[in-house]
């Protein structure tokens, strides 16, 4: 039932992913291992089309995701999913989230988790950046690509097109 | 996001305050989940309770839903042909530069300390050496911050003593 195990997989990454969309990315490398339902190329283009449409990465990562495993439907699913656990855990739980946001053992909870889902990031991006880092040119490219953005931080979809561009020029 | 909301519904509509949504931001956050459905579900609320909420959270996802399911039916056509190939090899490099822009802001925001510092790195050894799933990793750092709670309280304790 490949529906309930979409909804299954992206419940627990609503879950889990804790401080913004691209945390989401690291539990779809994983995904990628155990059920096989996308390559890391695939997701790797996945991550170009989300950061670079309107829209919060984790959201569309999950439709697109969703759309490549089990069309229209699947999407949604998806979508519905990754959103449920936040909508339920803030209906039931918000008002004191707001009371206790201060409160010591929360600050020091998220001062572990932060760090652990810093690695996963790396982590994440030393996979994809195996994957897509195949030859010389490419290599040169990415780090053209952080130096400029590391100094200019500009938004990601300008980098996007610029990866484009280049790719299509030198024949990547 | 922010400024986009600070306009829209403190600003235009005057449904929310913007201390209030400052509050929101924080929260959302920290709880689990991604961090605009968060706000929104919680914005919602406040405006109009549960259905407000509800209609909220559904509302920020579905242009994602649309344009995503567009775009990616029409992607599967052209996934071959030599120019999407070419330009989809040199998106990739922008992918991963973005990705190691985003790892450097979040080391210099979030590892301040060699506390936070050695959280990384055994995370990152559990991942590497032990395959750790993400999931266990987050559940990892929790307890980490859990026990890093406990540290502070007994050095506090000692210090009393003294």
């Amino acid at each position: 039932m490949i529906y309930f195990l979409l909804f299954y997989e992206f419940f627990l990454i609503g879950l889990m992913a804790i401080g913004g969309g691209l945390v989401t990315i690291p539990f779809l490398v994983d995904l990628s291992g155990t059920r096989g339902w996308f390559s890391l190329g695939e997701l790797t283009d996945m991550i170009a089309v989300s950061e670079s449409t309107p829209g919060p990465i984790g959201v569309n990562m999950a439709t697109f995701v969703g759309y490549k495993t089990a069309d229209i439907l699947g999407g949604i699913v998806a979508t519905f999913g990754l959103t449920l656990p936040s909508f339920l855990i803030l209906m039931i739980f918000s008002k004191y989230v707001m009371k206790y946001k201060n409160c010591v053992t929360f600050q020091n909870i998220l001062f572990g988790i932060r760090p652990a889902a810093l690695a996963l990031i790396l982590y994440a991006g030393i996979v994809i950046a195996k994957l897509s880092i195949t030859n010389w040119k490419i290599a040169c490219f990415t780090v053209g690509f952080f130096v400029l953005q590391y100094f200019f931080k500009k938004s990601p979809i300008l980098y996007i097109a610029l990866g484009a561009v280049v790719g299509i020029v030198f024949r990547l | 996001m922010i400024a986009l909301l600070q306009d829209e519904l403190v600003k235009k509509r005057g449904w929310l305050k913007e201390s209030d949504l400052l509050d929101y931001f924080a929260v959302a956050q920290c709880t689990p989940g991604i961090i605009a459905i968060n706000t929104a579900t919680m914005a919602g609320y406040e405006i109009k309770g549960k259905t407000g909420s509800a209609i909220a959270t559904f509302a920020v996802v579905l242009p994602s839903l649309i344009i995503i399911t567009l775009i990616a039916a029409v992607l599967q056509n052209y996934i071959n042909n030599e120019y999407v190939v070419h330009a989809f090899n040199g998106i990739r490099a922008a992918v991963v530069a973005i990705i190691a822009n985003v790892t450097v802001a979040l080391w210099k925001k979030n590892i301040t300390s060699v506390a936070a510092g050695t959280i990384f790195f055994v995370a990152l050894l559990l991942l590497t050496v032990f395959s750790f799933s993400p999931i266990w990793t987050i559940i990892s750092g929790c307890l980490a911050g859990l026990f890093w709670q406990m540290f502070l309280l007994k050095k506090m304790q000692k210090r009393g003593e003294k």
